[in-house]
């Protein structure tokens, strides 16, 4: 018999409701206090509104050996992976890729291999400058195009599918401003005094996850800025790569490559010291999988800058781009979704707060 | 290791004489009878310092002065106050708020419900439990160190001092011969047979709304070696819960605050009070007693589907019915008789266009009795919910008699090297009633005067 994840969620929050203790801490427990009664809709909105700072495991009087074993963030974190198995399109991936770390590897793998297929077989014609000596530009674009639109479509269809499923209505321009100003500070993993969460020393609080999540965040989205750059002036300007270090794309892509990295290893190490039995078990080595895969990326494509004048040059693209590759298919499936989930709630929980 | 100081109890005001004694230089252990998920005593279940202050001070707005302070205590205790140690206490407690600041305790604005505190009382981010575990952090790092599952079997008292202190641990017997001994391990209110020695027969069937680790061991061992105390041996602090909550430790989700709203009756579906006397937090204390005086120590409160919503959730859904009788089979309630008593109150309402669920609104009964003053609504819209209530102790007045240096006497005099603070002292202050937030306030001053004098003593 499956462990029915809403029902163990429901009889939580009605502790948490009838307690109300943590109501200081994030963005939960205002949410919570809200209803009185708590359908499957209510409650995949908290589960993505959770940021398993682990706030309130920690202060609870009623956790285990309490007879109410009350687990917050772990009955949350169990009904975020059902929730996001249930809105990803296409169906059926999600669950394989959220729960099996041999699905994500593999994945990269396949990724790996049609790269360094395309790079042996298509790319040594020796016909472009720099990178594109081993692949060239239209291949890469035939490519990475489509694998770009895949994601964003997927998790369009997910959002779609999670907004009708938590009863979201119409988002004014300043909820989308609280949203992004709670998304820009990470403000649910500080606690409500702003001192950090309780991940990877019980109940200590630390701005560690804060700041590493950030520094993935922000790193990720230099790196996206660099490669917008990068398009912009191939195709306006008609000043295609390869480009100086001094360069937008260049001091953009180093600096976030720097951050993505240095903050994949930083939440790695977090999460091998963190408390399993406080997020979703089954969902822990797949997370683990794409934090590594996210450092890869950042390793890889830091590599190629230092090493792209060198014979390793063909082999590091090829690993590079089959990373970048793997993570765009895995996007919408693994941790990766959480960053559009946690928005939509963070946007659905202001819609609530202004109504 | 030789200890300077030795702090019996793992609770608030055990934390905050540990921290001060560790902080003046001494060497301090803590032996904590409870295991480590169940440390911290009755202060994991609290979750505010109730604070005087002049001006805005952390959370708290406005201004809170020692007369008002004193003289809202006056009125909760009926003048049973020792009002030098309560003057200190509240004193104490302006310049303990930062002091809880500095060693690891959030504050946060007053809890949705409890706006009328946001004045009074600064609330902990988390409750009780984070204050806890923050001074648990702050008091390690200091060098204390912490025993769990160490209960204290016996204080030896010779010669107007405590010449060792005996505690178990892991089937093995230990002693210690420190210079200091600070005594913070709470009522007795655990031991129910106590509670029955003391109370009556009935308090069997109380429940228990903190730990079950306050068993009153050493307040017991330090009364049979002549130590003076305070408080009514008889009396403990009890309120009306949800009767299905657990024996222990069901604290703050168990309250039902439905009864302002509800018929109350007993076992035989009769009423016995006046349900509307007063708004709840004013009343909540009365119906422990009430409760407890009815057969079987139960009581059921009834409302219909237009009073759901008036109060807090509580843990426990409400049984619910379609017809009062099927809601007396469900209750275990004789049916025929729960219908009379709704039909008898409801044809004794009167007009209620006047009901107001956040004020005494004079909506009242006619001619019955007990009559319902206030929110006298009938009971009319199914469904119809039931909540059972019990009884549910807080804690126990009797304590140690202590001093402005919160020291220990036996009639020849002083103990001279024995301090004691919290809830096992708190009865020098409250003699009865309770003013919410006010034990920690007893506990966080008087821990620290304890810490300051035991490591003074020991230094």
């Amino acid at each position: 018999m499956p462990h029915d994840v809403f029902a163990e969620a429901r009889r939580q929050a009605e502790i948490c409701n009838a307690c109300r203790y943590c109501e200081g801490f994030c963005s939960v427990f205002p949410a919570l206090q809200a209803d009185r009664a708590f359908s499957d809709g209510d409650l995949t909105q908290l589960a993505n509104l959770c940021h398993n700072c682990r706030g309130c495991y920690y202060a609870c009087q009623y956790t285990a050996p309490h007879e109410f074993d009350v687990n917050l963030p772990r009955a949350l974190a169990e009904l975020r992976t059902e929730s996001w198995e249930r809105f990803a399109w296409p169906g059926g991936l999600a669950r394989m890729f959220q729960r099996h770390a041999g699905a994500v590897t593999i994945a990269v793998a396949a990724g790996f291999a049609l790269l360094l297929a395309l790079v042996h077989l298509l790319g040594s014609t020796g016909a472009g400058d720099g990178f594109y000596a081993a692949m060239s530009h239209g291949l890469m674009v035939s490519i990475f195009l489509p694998a770009f639109f895949f994601p964003l479509t997927s998790l369009a269809i997910s959002l779609r599918r999670y907004w009708r499923a938590v009863g979201g209505g119409r988002v004014r321009g300043r909820d989308i401003a609280a949203a992004l100003g709670k998304v820009a500070r990470m403000k649910d993993l500080a606690a409500g005094h702003g001192e950090g969460c309780n991940f990877e020393d019980e109940d200590r609080f630390s701005q560690a996850r804060r700041l590493a999540h950030q520094a993935i965040m922000y790193g990720f989205l230099l790196c996206f800025a660099a490669t917008g750059v990068a398009t912009l002036m191939h195709y306006l300007w008609a000043m295609p790569a390869p480009y100086p270090f001094l360069s937008a794309p260049k001091l953009l892509g180093v600096s976030g490559g720097v951050l993505l990295g240095g903050g994949a290893l930083w939440i790695a190490a977090l999460k091998t010291r963190a408390e399993r039995s406080l997020s979703d078990p089954r969902a822990w080595a797949a997370e683990m999988g794409f934090v590594l895969l996210l450092a890869f990326i950042a390793a890889s494509g830091l590599a190629l800058y230092g090493l792209g004048s060198t014979a390793a040059m063909p082999l590091l693209l090829a690993l590079h781009l089959g990373a970048v590759l793997a993570f765009f298919v895995l996007a919408p499936f693994t941790k990766m979704a959480h960053g559009a989930y946690r928005f939509a709630a963070l946007l659905r929980d202001a819609t609530r707060t202004k109504a | 290791m030789p200890y300077d100081v030795v702090v019996i109890g793992g609770g608030n005001a055990a934390l905050c004489a540990a921290i001060t004694a560790a902080e003046a230089g001494a060497r301090v252990i803590i032996l904590e009878a409870a295991p480590r998920p169940y440390r911290g005593g009755n202060s994991r279940h609290t979750r505010n310092f109730r604070c005087m202050h002049h001006g805005p001070l952390g959370p708290l707005t406005d201004s809170y002065s020692e007369d008002e302070y004193i003289a809202d205590l006056l009125k909760v205790t009926g003048g049973k106050t020792d009002e030098a140690l309560a003057r200190i206490a509240i004193r104490g407690s302006e310049r303990a708020l930062p002091w809880m600041q500095a060693h690891g305790v959030h504050f946060q604005p007053s809890l949705s419900g409890t706006l009328s505190l946001g004045r009074t009382n600064a609330f902990f981010m988390g409750g009780g439990k984070a204050l806890v575990n923050a001074y648990y952090r702050t008091a390690e790092a200091l060098g204390v160190k912490v025993l769990y599952e160490a209960p204290v079997a016996h204080l030896s008292l010779a010669g107007g001092r405590i010449e060792e202190v005996v505690f178990e641990q892991m089937g093995q017997s230990h002693r210690l011969r420190p210079r200091s001994v600070i005594v913070a391990s709470g009522g007795f209110q655990a031991d129910t047979d106590w509670l029955a020695r003391a109370w009556g027969p009935a308090a069997k069937n109380f429940l228990i709304r903190g730990t079950p680790y306050n068993r009153g061991a050493v307040l017991a061992d330090l009364i049979e070696q002549g130590a003076e105390t305070v408080g009514d041996p008889t009396q403990c602090h009890a309120v009306a819960i949800d009767g299905r909550a657990p024996k222990f430790d069901g604290g703050i989700v168990t309250r039902l605050d439905c009864v302002p709203f509800s018929i109350v009756v007993n076992n035989s579906a009769q009423r016995f009070y006046d349900e509307g006397e007063d708004v709840w937090p004013k009343r909540y204390a009365i119906w422990g007693r009430l409760v407890a005086a009815q057969p079987g120590q139960v009581a059921y409160a009834i409302i219909d589907s237009r009073s759901l919503d008036l109060f807090m959730p509580s843990v426990f859904p409400p049984v619910s019915a379609n017809s009062i009788e099927e809601l007396a089979e469900k209750l275990g309630l004789p049916p025929a008789e729960l219908r009379a008593t709704v039909d008898g109150f409801n044809a004794n309402c009167g007009d209620t266009s006047g009901f107001r669920p956040t004020e005494l609104d004079g909506v009242a009964t006619n001619g019955i009795t007990p009559p319902k003053t206030n929110w006298a609504r009938p009971i009319t819209e199914p469904p119809f919910y039931g909540y059972s209530l019990r009884t549910g102790v807080t804690f126990t007045y009797l304590g140690l008699k202590v001093t402005a240096r919160a020291q220990c006497s036996t009639a020849d005099g002083p103990i001279e090297n024995l301090w004691a603070a919290g809830e096992t002292m708190a009865g020098s202050i409250l003699g009865q009633g309770y003013l919410a937030g006010f034990g920690m306030t007893i506990g966080t001053v008087f821990g620290r005067i304890a810490g300051k004098e035991a490591a003074a003593h020991a230094a």
